[in-house]
């Protein structure tokens, strides 16, 4: 295909690799889609996924017991570095679950009708993302069982949070982030309970698919009311899905610290997150379609276009690290330019240089059409971009808190068993919940695939 | 259909596509029917506008929203600064509202999300767990590929033979009568 490759997005390109597979009618994808959940075998694999993923997050819910009953201590944090691991893994889910924000509701606003298929489990991964970022802050702060001090309520000392301070943005900002995910997400699984009720085996599927559909039949009233409810809702969820991960970085740039103290923070986070959500969105979406023979909805189109957004964002996000560098050395301070030198060949060097290859240099590759093509080598990249944006919260984190102004204020950080133990136990509580996910939801909207099959139909006459 | 006891909802016709679906909701419409709904297993195009739907009140509910929970959001926290535990810190001024802007912010868009979709739920009527259509048995089909449309009893215009045969006149999949029980 190299040699006589015709130009990008003409209409042969996208008759050669459409957004939809050939053939289908309303009937055939309510079908296909219908049947993972309703008629389809568990597979083994399943079984073995399941139970995989479920270890894990029995270790994870060891982990935060056993943190419980000790306290933080044991962790690796200290004086100076009172932020480890939980706020690095709190960034980094936090950021995952930008990605499907993205796809359902800015995708949505910019008609793009390659979102269709994949913005249902982009949807329940940005939920998942935010249940295993909200556990962080919350068994962060120690004493996790006062956790509701952080909310305005009316107390016996008639105190109130402090309302300037980024950690209570952060508190706001996450809940009203995982609410409205919640919104969406139920919002367009309506119609498609509405559609297993209605395939429904057995009568306790039926019962049950049939309260979550809370009586939905498709009335041409309610789809008009329900339009304007969706795409209100993709346009409330555009500003705050931006601003979501602009408020956490303000935890950082608010603070004095040295490579924290920076404007360029908020957007160099947000193209971060959408960085390593597309990066988690195709690690979920290549296995998936494989497993349920999903080609034909989840096409190489969509593959294509994600590692593009991967590609266009994975820029954005070195253009960052490159103004980071340079105007630490442009502002002559003293303290930022000993942070880049500390970057550079401090103690944690070998993470910034991992950060640079992950994040900026293997990514490149996506500028080869064959490779974005390659479902094999697409999958790593995926997994090497969110290696890569893990990294660069841990440097930002921890090398910043390491090398402070004062020498005698410098310390080391060194993760323990019980740090790897809680950051593997959320991956494993993700991936389960995924698997749920798939096993008891349809993992496409199959309303909005019937839309597109009208559509597709309309344009081929 | 034998049930002499129960009442007559209406008649509904079953469609292949939201093209044929349309063209009937216009052609009953013309006919003089006011009482009547259509039904699809996706938002088709037109089919508001061929039913004479003009605007709805969700986008209103969502202004409202978003002005309570971001004028509420404001306004909580420049009385807890303000009026509820003013704190003199080095002479800086409690209303020190750029700070308060992130939560207002939130807020507003939580007042408006949360109105946006219980307001259309609400407006829906939803959750509503019993509707006469689904006493037909193929209206299954109305989540899946078929499109509908029901001309209801309480069309001043409407007489069960004669409704179901001016729906039988535009060619549809099926006619049935759905009962009220």
């Amino acid at each position: 295909m190299s040699a006589s490759q015709p130009p990008i997005d003409s209409p042969e390109i996208r008759r050669l690799t459409p957004v939809l597979g050939p053939g289908h009618t309303f009937g055939s994808v309510t079908d296909k889609i219908s049947s993972i959940v309703l008629t389809r075998p568990t597979s083994f694999g399943w079984y073995i996924g399941f139970a995989l993923s479920f270890g894990f997050t029995a270790l994870m819910t060891i982990a935060i017991g056993w943190l419980f009953t000790k306290g933080v201590g044991i962790w690796g944090i200290n004086i100076p570095i009172g932020w480890g691991f939980a706020i690095v893994n709190f960034v980094w889910w936090i950021g995952i679950g930008h990605a499907g924000t993205l796809i359902s509701a800015i995708l949505f606003l910019l008609n793009q009708k390659w979102r269709t298929s994949i913005n249902r489990f982009a949807e329940a991964m940005t939920l998942f993302a935010v249940a295993c970022a909200g556990i962080f802050p919350l068994i962060h702060t120690g004493r996790p069982w006062m956790a509701y001090y952080m909310f305005p309520y009316p107390s016996t000392m008639g105190l109130w949070p402090q309302f300037r301070s980024p950690l209570i943005w952060d508190v706001f900002a996450v809940s009203t982030y995982g609410t409205v995910s919640l919104l969406f997400w139920f919002v367009g699984l309506i119609p498609d309970l509405a559609t297993l009720r209605d395939h429904a085996t057995t009568k306790s599927k039926q019962l049950i698919y049939g309260m979550l559909a809370m009586g939905w039949r498709g009335s041409v009233r309610h789809w008009h009311r329900y339009q304007s409810a969706y795409l209100l809702l993709a346009g409330l969820a555009t500003p705050l899905v931006l601003s979501v991960h602009s408020v956490i970085s303000f935890d950082f740039a608010v603070g004095i610290v040295p490579g924290w103290h920076t404007t360029i923070f908020p957007p160099y986070f947000v193209a971060g997150a959408i960085y390593s959500g597309f990066a988690m969105v195709l690690s979920i979406a290549i296995p998936l379609r494989k497993a349920y023979g999903l080609e034909d909805f989840i096409t190489m189109r969509h593959l294509d276009n994600m590692a593009k957004v991967m590609l266009a964002t994975g820029l954005i996000v070195a253009y960052g690290y490159f103004f980071e560098f340079f105007l630490s050395l442009y502002s002559g301070n003293k303290f930022d330019v000993f942070l880049v030198q500390q970057r550079l060949h401090g103690p944690y060097s070998h993470f910034y240089y991992a950060l640079i290859l992950c994040n900026i240099l293997l990514p490149q590759s996506l500028w080869s059409y064959r490779l974005r093509h390659n479902v094999v080598f697409l999958f790593l990249m995926s997994l090497v971009v969110n290696t890569g944006m893990w990294l660069e919260r841990f440097v930002i984190v921890v090398i910043s808190l390491t090398r402070d102004f004062t020498p005698s204020a410098w310390g080391r950080y060194q993760p323990t068993f019980w740090d790897w133990a809680t950051f593997t136990g959320t991956i494993g509580f993700f991936v389960m919940l995924l698997f749920l996910f798939v096993r008891v939801l349809p993992a496409i909207s199959i309303a909005e695939m019937r839309e597109l099959v009208a559509e597709t139909s309309e344009e081929e006459k | 259909m034998e049930q002499h006891r129960s009442h007559i909802y209406g008649v509904m016709a079953e469609f292949d596509t939201p093209e044929q679906l349309i063209h009937a909701v216009e052609k009953t419409r013309a006919a003089g029917y006011r009482r009547m709904d259509a039904y699809t297993p996706f938002p088709v195009e037109g089919l508001a506008h061929a039913m004479g739907l003009k605007r709805n009140m969700v986008p209103f509910i969502t202004l409202l929203g978003g002005l309570f929970g971001g004028l509420g959001g404001f306004g909580f926290q420049w009385w807890a600064n303000v009026v509820s535990y003013p704190e003199n810190i080095g002479g800086r001024p409690l209303n020190s509202w750029p700070a308060f802007i992130p939560v207002t912010f939130e807020l507003t868009i939580l007042g408006a999300s949360l109105c946006a979709v219980f307001g259309m739920l609400a407006l829906n009527r939803l959750p509503q767990p019993h509707h006469p259509v689904f006493n037909l048995k193929r209206f299954v089909h109305a989540t899946s590929d078929r499109f509908y449309v029901c001309i209801e009893a309480r069309d001043p215009k409407f007489h069960i033979v004669e409704t179901a045969r001016f729906l039988q006149g535009l060619h549809p999949h099926h006619v049935s009568e759905v009962t009220d029980d």
